[in-house]
């Protein structure tokens, strides 16, 4: 007899989470000019937020961080999304780059990076996707080779999203000696802090989406040299380290809350008493969503404990995914609009928002496929 | 978990292992009420005679529902835990014995009249689960001042119409018509207050919840089982991607059920009644719908094999095709999700959500 495959342990949030959604709402209030635009990536905002004490709140007191539970950083990540809040600046910092630094990084490095992070200072990206080398990361064709003083690194990354503003990129390659039909193909993988603003051998190339939106990046990396003091963890442990920034990557309520505000819409365009067949179809999306955000909260209580959910988060990464791009699909049977991202109408937008960006939800951060083999692992059938 | 939560649902797990066999199962279905089997279940202390004096936890009685499910119990234990909530909390004592509960459908009533000291009831409860081995039966009826009143009389079980009806699973469902039976005054009694026919819907949408998250685990175990067994092309079927892919789909939809669920339950203990159907209703539509995909799944992973009575799946499918549409299916719960939270306006949507 098996157990349940998967744990989502009940969750009540603790007093002092809830008393910090207040804060978090009044704090909104106050900047509601910000809310819901689509430029998403504002550091004066990412800094407000840090003066809050929301940025790198679950991090140690030694490296600036605040020490607060994975709760009350979640109420004010959920409460962020909801909103539309512009937190990209330090999104990637506040969720992945810096937990990883401070799992595996020299102290020099914690010292020097997380409390500027914590500042709303520094804001980093995810080198890890290639142009031969999406899903099966391991083939990653970007190789360092020890040089005096540092490595010297070639290659080339992918869909790297704000690498035209971030300061620093964390990057995932492999060493030279590493050939490529090795038995092991996690051999020789190596990450690395790349400082990009100040590094000659980087060139950024924008990559427009299909939104018409400048938000991912091809990078050419030529005889890029990287100190020794930033390389980051230990030659040939980057295959472990990578896997723990997709966890962390992974596991959050950012999964399930992009198009938030299209499902807040629909409910607007349904009135206050709408017929039976279109409550009916509201309350199924909210009934997952309210579900979806349970697992989450569940995810986070794993986080508190200081375990790694990797076939939880990938479990509801993958149904969080299927819900938003559920959304739009359900939006046009109920109301159909004609959809145009410039209309007035906020739902005749949102729908566009949510029509166009449905596609990337099930790519990035690993594909849905990719997701499934996962739990497919966890289930014991690989 | 509590400590005494764990060993109730461990000793619960190996009573139900040892005695839901599939014999066991399909006697139960060819009419067979399998009587070892809800000995030990009154022999295990779970407290069937009413949860409100027993010191144990609505969250724990529902907690070894969700075991029932998985195993499939054929007995009418959810209702009998409603039965003996319902009538000990209107003051009436309540045994060990096989009990149902009613009305159990939406849009049913019954009505009390008075007669000198007594009572006549009038209306229709169709579909009660196990009527016909149900020793007592707790009723929801209203008296004509619009109180809700429990009915637990002797002569409530000679009022059944029909025999032989059944869910699809072949649980039995009884349908009992009162045209003005006689009750006397101390066979009816006002419920305690916040007990309704409306607590009891929930309360029953609830029970169905959870035994299908536990029929849905049994179901994946089942079937993970499977693929790793069956051979095809030369190599177990769970090496196949589109398989594994499949058995991924049905694992989050397994582990949203079980969440959900919970949720569910964890409402109870909130005061409000439409807060609380609220969230009783994101669990009863979350469940259901996992339990369409899963059982799908489940059934597409296991070939013809699973499309057989001989084979143990169909126990936990039609189960669940079953009880998704009893105590309200999906549709039901989904419009009142939908009607409470455009009731609140657009800007209440993620407060509502989050505040609790
Ligand atoms: C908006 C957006 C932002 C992104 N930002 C970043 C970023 O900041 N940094 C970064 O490094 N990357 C980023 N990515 C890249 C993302 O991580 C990759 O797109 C993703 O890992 C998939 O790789 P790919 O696009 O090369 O697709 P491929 O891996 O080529 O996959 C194509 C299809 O094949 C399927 N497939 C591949 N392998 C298998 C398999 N073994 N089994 C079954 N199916 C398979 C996939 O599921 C998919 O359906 C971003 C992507 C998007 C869309």
């Amino acid at each position: 007899m098996l157990q349940q495959a998967f744990r989502f342990d009940p969750v009540e949030l603790p007093q002092a989470a809830q008393a910090l959604r207040k804060e978090v709402r009044a704090f909104l209030d106050e900047n509601r000019d910000s809310l819901g635009n689509r430029r998403d990536y504002d550091q004066a905002f990412s800094k407000k937020m840090a003066e809050h004490g929301w940025v790198g709140m679950t991090w140690p007191k030694q490296y600036g961080g605040h020490e607060r539970t994975a709760f009350e950083r979640y109420v004010v990540i959920e409460e962020m999304l909801a909103a539309g809040a512009p937190v990209g600046f330090h999104w990637t910092a506040d969720r992945q780059s810096g937990p990883n630094i401070l799992r595996y990084g020299t102290d020099e490095q914690k010292a020097h990076f997380l409390p500027r992070i914590v500042r709303g200072e520094l804001s980093f990206c995810i080198g890890m996707s290639e142009p031969d080398s999406g899903s099966d990361l391991a083939g990653t064709r970007t190789r360092a080779v020890k040089v005096d003083g540092g490595f010297r690194i070639n290659g080339s990354k992918l869909w790297t999203s704000n690498a035209h503003r971030a300061d620093y990129m964390i990057l995932f390659c492999k060493m030279a000696d590493a050939g490529q039909d090795e038995v092991d193909r996690h051999a020789g993988a190596t990450q690395f802090l790349v400082d990009l603003k100040n590094s000659p051998g980087i060139e950024i190339r924008p990559v427009i989406n299909l939104l018409g939106e400048h938000h991912f990046n091809q990078l050419f990396l030529t005889d890029l040299f990287v100190p020794d003091s930033r390389l980051f963890g230990d030659i040939g442990n980057g295959w472990r380290q990578v896997s723990s920034e997709l966890a962390f990557e992974r596991s959050g309520p950012d999964r399930f809350l992009v198009l938030f505000k299209l499902l807040t819409e629909m409910v607007r365009v349904a009135g206050t008493n709408p017929d039976r067949a279109t409550a009916a179809a509201l309350g199924r999306l909210v009934a997952q969503l309210a579900t979806l955000r349970r697992m989450s909260l569940s995810i986070a209580g794993m986080l508190q404990e200081g375990l790694q959910p990797l076939n939880e988060a990938a479990v509801t990464k993958d149904l969080g995914t299927r819900y938003e791009q559920d959304l739009p699909v359900i939006a046009r049977q109920l109301f159909p609009a004609e959809p145009d991202l410039a209309a007035v109408d906020t739902y005749v937008s949102m729908l566009a928002r949510g029509i166009g960006n449905a596609p990337r939800l099930s790519i990035q951060g690993g594909t849905r496929e990719i997701l499934r083999g996962i739990i497919a692992r966890g289930l014991g059938l690989r | 978990m509590r400590d005494e939560t764990r060993m109730l649902l461990e000793s619960m797990g190996r009573l139900f292992e040892d005695h839901c066999t599939k014999a066991v199962a399909d006697a139960a279905e060819a009419g067979t009420f399998p009587t070892a089997l809800w000995q030990a279940v009154s022999d295990s202390g779970v407290p069937l005679g009413g949860v409100i004096d027993s010191g144990v936890e609505w969250s724990d009685l529902y907690a070894v529902l969700r075991i029932a499910g998985r195993y499939g119990a054929p007995v009418p234990l959810a209702e009998t835990i409603l039965a003996g909530w319902l009538a000990s909390s209107a003051g009436f004592s309540v045994d060990e014995q096989a009990m149902t509960v009613g009305p159990v459908r939406a849009g049913e009533t019954l009505r009390l009249e008075r007669d000198g000291n007594g009572w006549r009831l009038f209306g229709r409860a169709s579909r009660l689960p196990w009527g016909r081995d149900a020793g007592r039966i707790a009723l929801i009826a209203t008296d004509p001042d619009g109180r809700s009143m429990v009915v637990f009389g002797d002569g409530v079980e000679g009022a059944r119409l029909s025999t032989g009806e059944s869910n699809m699973a072949g649980e039995p469902r009884d349908t009992y018509e009162f045209g003005g039976l006689g009750l006397s005054g101390n066979e009816v009694a006002p419920a305690a207050p916040g007990i309704d026919q409306a607590a009891l819907y929930r309360r029953g949408a609830l029970a169905r919840a959870m035994m299908m998250a536990g029929a849905m685990e049994r179901a994946l175990d089942t079937a993970v089982n499977y693929a790793q067994e069956r051979k095809q092309f030369g190599r177990p079927i769970s090496k196949f991607q589109a398989v594994q892919q499949n058995l991924a789909v049905m694992a989050g939809q397994v582990a949203a059920a079980g969440a959900a669920a919970d949720a569910g339950v964890e409402a109870l203990s909130i005061d409000d009644p439409a807060k609380q159907e609220f969230l009783v209703a994101i669990a009863k539509t979350r469940v259901g719908d996992a339990a369409t995909l899963a059982s799908e799944i489940a059934h597409q992973v296991h070939g013809a094999i699973g499309f057989t009575k001989d084979y143990s799946l169909q126990l936990s499918t039609r189960r669940l095709w079953s009880w998704r549409d009893e105590f309200g299916g999906e549709s039901e719960w989904a419009a009142k999700v939908g009607a409470y939270v455009c009731a609140g306006g657009a800007d209440a949507l993620w407060p509502t959500l989050t505040d609790s």
